[in-house]
């Protein structure tokens, strides 16, 4: 069964529901990841990511709705839509007694098209370790194996449940250039982080997860209304601004409450900080003290998002 | 070939003929799986060695004659102790190594491929009747050269030792694959297999001649394959005069053979009830 939608989005999943029991873990989650996009989901730790991705990619069995991955319902798992998925799942594997180049081989062996060993290897940077024993790589070696052998069937659809966690900050680079790469090649990649960075440097879209609910859904820009939320323009008022009053502000534009004397950090919200900080220019003919406009970073607009869902009463209990 | 100037066209759909074949996924599976066990030290001292051991530690101590017959016990041993090495291989080495391999993950990585699930049975399959072999070699080899034991004296005797051993071999593997489901993680594996491995070679008439056992014993032996296969070795390598102190009074091969393919089937059904392809806690 392969539905028109289903043809344009790889993964297509409505009115997802996961229970254990009495416990809800996915509530009603309803997602579209589009072909050749990096999407990224977010969330705190139990939020349901990894439960997510897990139906996703037919381990786990879902309670209710709709899922579409590859047009394919992922709970009948046929072979020839393995071969068309990669995943990297959020534990680290172990192959006692095996070379890595052995490891890479033996799937390889699993795949109809599958990518050089050696090559891949180059690519998640164990080129030179194709000879070494798995036992003897570091913890963060053993996570960029199994990026190798997630990706080694050339997927057209690849799953990476958490793949930088416990990188260091130069192989997390790596890890990215290794999506940019495969997403360079038409590849459709959902990829689960704690990483702020990651998501916004890596995601044309983000998913937020709490409480086995997607809160929110946008490219990282636009995250919770980022994209129109007010700049606050700061500076602080040195001697030489406080004899001179405040200019009148533009339109729209607020003044932060608190003191403004001299000395004091003056805040101003505002839609258009550089019309402001123009104005602020101009009226102090100098150099404005500590100046800094400031928008939401991803990290806070996410915060808030997980904050707003905290304060809700719990609906589904 | 190159990749990093390719350019995937979207959507490419796979042909049906294109998935490789069962063949090559076994074939990559059974490298491994040998590899894997020649190169681990703990499979090759408990699995492989172990039974070794046994043979030349009571091979030399035992002496004398079977009561009521002229065939030496040590002789009577030698048979049982190639059942027990069967086991060894089969049902011990085989559930401890499918535990591990569920609790590294290798297990449900695999069942992330395209690979046929039977591959992964096949390699196993491989692996055991390799070692298995092996190891029945190496514990005639010495039970013949050093321990005096005949080599199988008629052409049917070959036949016999050819049937029991790899009916055994099959059974056992399908037992111990059936039995990795009752094992909760790769640690507590050697604790939940060894004590059914000596518990069965004891009261199976390895180490102490069958029919002097208690018969509440021969009769719970009886619903286990390790008896049967240490009665099929003995009409291998013992006299027929042997029979004699059989408690069926002959070797009873049609029974033998009725036994161990009941456990065979029995560890077939058993494993497809409950073969996990994901981790214990994925529900």
């Amino acid at each position: 069964m392969v539905s028109a939608a289903a043809e344009n989005d790889p993964v297509a999943v409505t009115g997802l529901n996961k229970r254990y029991g009495e416990h809800l873990v996915l509530t009603d989650l309803s997602l579209r990841v589009h072909r050749g996009e990096v999407f990224a989901l977010l969330g705190p730790n139990g939020a349901g990511k990894t439960t997510t991705v897990e139906i996703l990619t037919g381990v786990r069995r879902r309670s209710g709705g709709d899922v579409e991955v590859l047009g394919q319902d992922p709970a009948r798992d046929p072979r020839e839509w393995r071969a068309r998925i990669g995943v990297v799942s959020q534990s680290t594997g172990a192959y006692p007694d095996l070379t890595v180049g052995e490891v890479v081989r033996q799937f390889a062996a699993m795949y109809p098209r599958p990518l050089p060993s050696t090559q891949v290897l180059d690519m998640v940077g164990l080129g030179t370790y194709e000879k070494k024993k798995t036992t003897e790589l570091s913890g963060g070696q053993q996570r960029r194996l199994d990026v190798a052998v997630g990706v080694i069937g050339d997927p057209e659809l690849i799953f990476l449940d958490e793949p930088t966690t416990g990188l260091d900050p130069v192989a997390r680079r790596e890890a990215w250039d290794l999506v940019r790469f495969f997403s360079a090649r038409g590849c459709t990649t959902v990829l689960t982080t704690h990483y702020l960075d990651e998501a916004e440097t890596l995601a044309a879209r983000v998913g937020v997860i709490a409480g086995g609910r997607l809160v929110a859904c946008a490219p990282p820009g636009e995250l919770g209304g980022r994209a129109t939320t007010s700049a606050a323009v700061s500076f602080r008022r040195s001697e030489a601004l406080a004899s001179r009053e405040l200019p009148e502000l533009p339109r729209g534009a607020v003044l932060e409450p608190g003191p403004t004397g001299a000395g004091d950090l003056v805040t101003v919200l505002t839609s258009e900080p550089t019309g402001l900080v123009s104005l602020l220019a101009s009226w102090a003919e100098a150099e404005l003290p500590e100046l800094i406009v400031h928008r939401p970073t991803l990290e806070e607009i996410y915060l808030d998002l997980i904050d707003q869902h905290r304060q809700q009463p719990e609906e589904n209990k | 070939m190159s990749v990093t100037d390719s350019v995937r066209a979207p959507g490419q759909e796979l042909g049906e003929g294109l998935l490789p074949g069962l063949w090559r996924a076994s074939a990559a599976r059974s490298s491994v799986e040998l590899k894997s066990f020649f190169r681990n030290r703990q499979s090759l001292v408990f699995t492989l060695f172990f039974p070794v051991i046994l043979l030349v530690v009571f091979g030399t101590i035992f002496t004398g004659k079977v009561e009521g017959t002229q065939t030496d016990f040590r002789q009577v041993f030698m048979a049982g102790i190639v059942a027990a090495g069967v086991m060894s291989t089969a049902f011990s080495g085989l559930a401890i190594n499918i535990a591990i391999e569920r609790d590294t993950g290798l297990i449900s990585r695999l069942a992330m491929t395209p690979m046929p699930k039977s591959a992964y049975f096949i390699g196993k399959l491989v692996k055991v009747v390799v070692t298995t072999v092996l190891e029945t070699v190496l514990l005639l080899g010495i039970a013949v050269t050093a321990f005096g034991l005949p080599w199988p004296s008629t052409a049917h005797r070959w036949f016999t030792l050819g049937w029991v051993l790899t009916l055994g071999t099959v059974t056992c593997a399908l037992a111990g694959s059936a039995y990795s489901a009752a094992i909760p993680n790769s640690r507590s594996a050697a604790a939940i297999v060894t004590p059914v491995f000596m518990v069965l070679q004891f009261i199976s008439g390895v180490f102490y001649p069958f029919h002097q056992l208690p018969e509440w014993m021969q009769n719970t032996a009886a619903l286990f394959p390790v008896k049967w296969m240490a009665q099929g070795f003995r009409s291998v390598f013992l006299p027929d005069a042997f029979t004699v102190v059989e408690p069926a009074g002959g070797w009873e091969l049609g029974r033998i053979a009725l036994v161990l393919g009941l456990w065979a089937v029995g560890g077939l059904l058993l494993t497809a009830l409950t073969f996990g392809w994901r981790s214990a806690r994925v529900r």
